[in-house]
């Protein structure tokens, strides 16, 4: 075609859109950014999502448990040990013989409490190691109420204390004193096991070289006792309350024995209401342990939320230090490569082939007298940020030569800026994931560390959750509630961190874009 | 001959580490102020004078100096607080140790190894089934829960409710007797769990990746049944990265696992590692600290070099 047959009227043109503004169509999808991207792949996951939720209940537990706690770790009961979980009922199944029973029952029949629960008891006849016919009896005993009565000495000021808070409160905590004398006739000299035994109100007979309570039965199969209470006026009591035990009939008891020219009394105190009478000013009501008690008297759920507490702190702490230090070290030998690279691998190899329990004992000796959590945290930390250089140090291999790196540096970005602004957050990812990853590992290492007793962090107000399993460790057969909720407790954590790091290891991951279902 | 090199290499630089890493812990214990605790009937003063003799109060390069001297001679120092390892040698003692630990370890890789590996192939086989399922959720289960626990769990049901074991270990020095194998059992129960569920899943991930490669298809068009293929194609191809780590645990049994030895009173290695820590008795704790570190570092080397040898397209050091 001519030039000249193109040759079209100026007027036949037209301005397409001369009264609008034109503007870039209006995105009408959202964008994605990576970590919204990660959050709709990690949604998916059913397992992390519920991973996630346990961790939180876990984590809250540790924090608040020991602010609404009204015990401490430092919390010590003489009496109240091995103490059954409240969230059972407190009650321990018992199986004894005749002796046995009838020092439990006498408790309940004293303190008037269901010290055999539901005063429901199964008996049989059975053979014992001598082919000779005993009376055996199985029951649930309440391990809050079986403590029952002990023996105390108390300064007369409280001695009157408590008689005023009796009879403010209504309640009986001070029991008749016993003359054991009347046991004489068959003792001779009374055993020691029955003089400290506070529970022992009652006539005893010898039977196959042991004291066992002198009772008959009634029509019911019911056990009636003779109790051996001392009565009043035979020793200067000094008791004024106008609380007196509902035993008494025409006699009145005495209540206690001078002891030190009547400064100081010996008396029968009953410790499930002297418990609540010595810690009524605290937050405590009475004897309450949801988890129950350890071999020394201690609250285990307080205990076990400390332990916690300081575990994820610990963890946390050292995960953040060393995703810090392991990556500026990774990203250095990566970025900067050749022979850095090599110096800098070397000198992590010899620190990777220290096995950790080396580290950690070496370090405990040559820092004797520090803290043991600053030692803690220095061996997790020596041993923990090379994992995360190495990481840092194949993102940045992965990463350095790619196109926009190049474009960067044409720009005349420094190296710092584009370690930093640019191949980093490129690898935030997966470094995230690992140092998670990480952490069930730290928290385990700590619990086996201070088990095995390398590491002593049963101080004051500390201690973990190794430690607890520690001392749980002799009563795993006889009493297995010390061990069963740290035990629980570490398998909920390890088991959902484990799968909280694999949610969050698929989340970003990109490559995973659509490969599910 | 390249690959005699990369040998080489390898050995030389793992001396190297090993030397340094040796130094170090020496400087370290030897700045420690040497502890004596005696029980009655003892004299401190004797202990003190066979110390000295020794050399154990000179400076430390010339105490270095000495302890390699010895190490030649096969002598590692003498027990000084462990009240029943007293001025005994300390490899000696070593040797005695040894036996518990290794036998259990031995007995659980055994154990774990095919076991773990059998259902690892079940349920790559069965992937997205409910077989697979199941076990995957087990394999998910026993690697999370820690040994502590899978001990303590196993001490109460097996040895406690249902008294198949004893609770702990037997004393003696029986090693094969059937009573001694039987009290060894609850150990080699509860450290297999976990290297179990760790092989099962190391095993599904690696032939599920190779039962879906193109290989796999021309197997099958070229007429293997599925069997066929995957004996002789898959599994082959995915026991290359597994074997190496089989190979490593067999090298590692001989550290053993120090929770275990403790919870099951195991008179082995770990133990006595343990002992020397509270009792501060320093050349048990050189001489142990050097086996776990030689262990650590001979265990990755054999790693390393068993990529090669179990499939020789791999040759490791190559550029």
């Amino acid at each position: 075609m001519k030039p000249s047959e193109l040759n079209m009227p100026k007027e036949k043109f037209e301005f397409a859109s001369s009264n609008e503004n034109l503007h870039d169509k209006e995105l009408v999808t959202k964008p994605v950014s990576y970590f919204k991207d990660a959050w709709n792949r990690f949604k998916k996951n059913k397992a992390s999502i519920a991973a996630t939720i346990v961790i939180g209940i876990l984590a809250l537990y540790a924090i608040i448990a020991p602010i609404i706690s009204p015990y401490s770790v430092a919390y010590k009961d003489a009496y109240y040990t091995f103490t059954e979980p409240m969230i059972f009922g407190g009650n321990r199944q018992k199986k004894g013989n005749e002796a046995t029973f009838l020092s439990d029952y006498a408790i309940s029949l004293e303190t008037n409490r269901d010290v055999i629960v539901k005063g429901k008891y199964d008996s049989y006849i059975t053979e014992d190691a001598y082919k000779k016919k005993i009376r055996m009896y199985e029951y649930k005993i309440d391990t809050y109420y079986s403590v029952g009565v002990v023996y105390m000495t108390l300064p007369a000021e409280k001695y009157q204390a408590i008689q005023e808070y009796q009879d403010a409160n209504n309640v009986q905590i001070i029991y008749p004193w016993t003359d054991m004398s009347k046991n004489k006739i068959q003792f001779g000299e009374i055993p020691p096991q029955i003089e400290t035994d506070g529970n022992i109100w009652y006539q005893l007979k010898m039977s196959n070289g042991k004291p066992v309570a002198d009772v008959t039965y009634d029509t019911n199969g019911k056990p009636v006792y003779t109790d051996v209470y001392a009565l009043y006026g035979s020793i200067e009591d000094g008791y004024t309350s106008k609380m007196r035990y509902e035993g008494e009939g025409n006699y009145q008891y005495a209540y206690a024995t001078p002891v030190q020219n009547g400064n100081a009394y010996k008396v029968r105190i009953d410790y499930y209401n002297y418990y609540r009478y010595i810690h009524a000013d605290e937050r405590i009501d009475k004897p309450f342990f949801l988890f129950g008690t350890t071999n020394s008297g201690q609250d285990i759920f307080t205990c076990l939320a400390s332990g916690a507490r300081f575990s994820f702190f610990l963890a946390i702490s050292v995960a953040t230090v060393n995703m810090i230090v392991g990556a500026i070290y990774g990203a250095i030998e990566g970025y900067y490569g050749g022979k850095i690279d090599i110096i800098m691998e070397r000198i992590v190899e010899i620190l990777n082939a220290v096995p950790f329990m080396i580290v950690i004992t070496l370090l405990k000796y040559n820092m004797e007298g520090t803290s043991q959590v600053l030692i803690l945290f220095i061996a997790f930390f020596l041993t923990g940020w090379i994992g995360m250089a190495g990481r840092t140090r194949m993102q940045f291999y992965r990463f350095k030569n790619q196109e926009y790196v190049l474009a960067a540096r044409t720009l005349g970005a420094s190296d710092f800026r584009i370690m930093f602004k640019h191949i980093f957050p490129n690898s935030l990812g997966t470094l995230i994931t690992s140092s998670v990853l990480v952490i069930p590992g730290m928290i385990f290492s700590e619990t086996s560390l201070s088990y095995l007793g390398i590491i002593n962090l049963n101080s004051g107000n500390l201690t973990s959750v190794g430690t607890l399993l520690a001392n749980g460790q002799p009563y795993l057969v006889t009493y297995p509630h010390i061990i069963l909720f740290p035990s629980i407790y570490i398998c909920l954590l390890m088991l959902s961190f484990n799968l909280f790091g694999n949610g969050l290891r698929d989340a970003f991951n990109p490559s995973l874009r659509g490969a599910e279902d | 001959m390249y690959m005699f090199k990369y040998i080489l290499k390898r050995l030389g630089l793992m001396i190297m580490t090993f030397l340094i890493i040796f130094l170090i812990s020496f400087v370290l214990i030897k700045r420690l102020p040497i502890v004596i605790n005696v029980t009655i009937g003892q004299d401190k003063e004797i202990i003190e004078a066979t110390l000295i003799a020794r050399g154990y109060y000179d400076p430390i390069p010339v105490q270095l100096i000495n302890y390699i001297k010895r190490i030649f001679q096969g002598d590692f120092g003498v027990g000084v607080n462990l009240p029943e390892y007293r001025n005994k040698p300390v490899w000696d003692v070593f040797v005695e140790k040894l036996p518990p630990t290794v036998l259990i370890n031995v007995y659980s890789t055994i154990f774990s190894v095919p076991l773990g590996i059998a259902l690892g192939i079940f349920a790559a086989l069965k992937k997205n089934k409910w077989q697979d399922h199941v076990i995957s959720t087990g394999v998910m289960v026993f690697i999370s829960v820690p040994s502590i626990v899978t001990a303590f769990l196993v001490q109460y049901i097996f040895c406690f409710k249902l008294k198949w074991f004893p609770l702990t270990m037997k004393a003696g020095f029986d090693y094969f007797s059937p009573s001694m194998f039987r009290s060894m059992m609850p150990a080699v129960i509860a450290m297999s769990f976990g290297s179990i569920a760790g092989y099962a899943r190391f095993t599904r991930a690696e032939l599920t990746e190779v039962l879906t490669s193109d290989f796999m298809l021309l197997a099958r068009t070229k007429g293997l049944t599925r069997g066929q293929a995957t004996l002789h194609h898959a599994l082959k191809n995915a026991m290359v990265p597994i074997f190496p780590s089989i190979v490593g645990e067999f090298i590692s049994v001989l550290s053993g696992s120090l929770i275990i030895e403790k919870i099951y009173s195991i008179p082995g290695v770990g133990g006595l590692y343990l002992d020397s820590i509270s009792y501060q008795d320093y050349d048990f704790f050189m001489m142990l600290s050097c086996f776990y570190i030689l262990i650590g570092l001979v265990a990755a080397i054999v790693i390393d070099l068993s990529y090669g040898f179990i499939d020789p397209r791999i040759r490791m050091g190559a550029k």
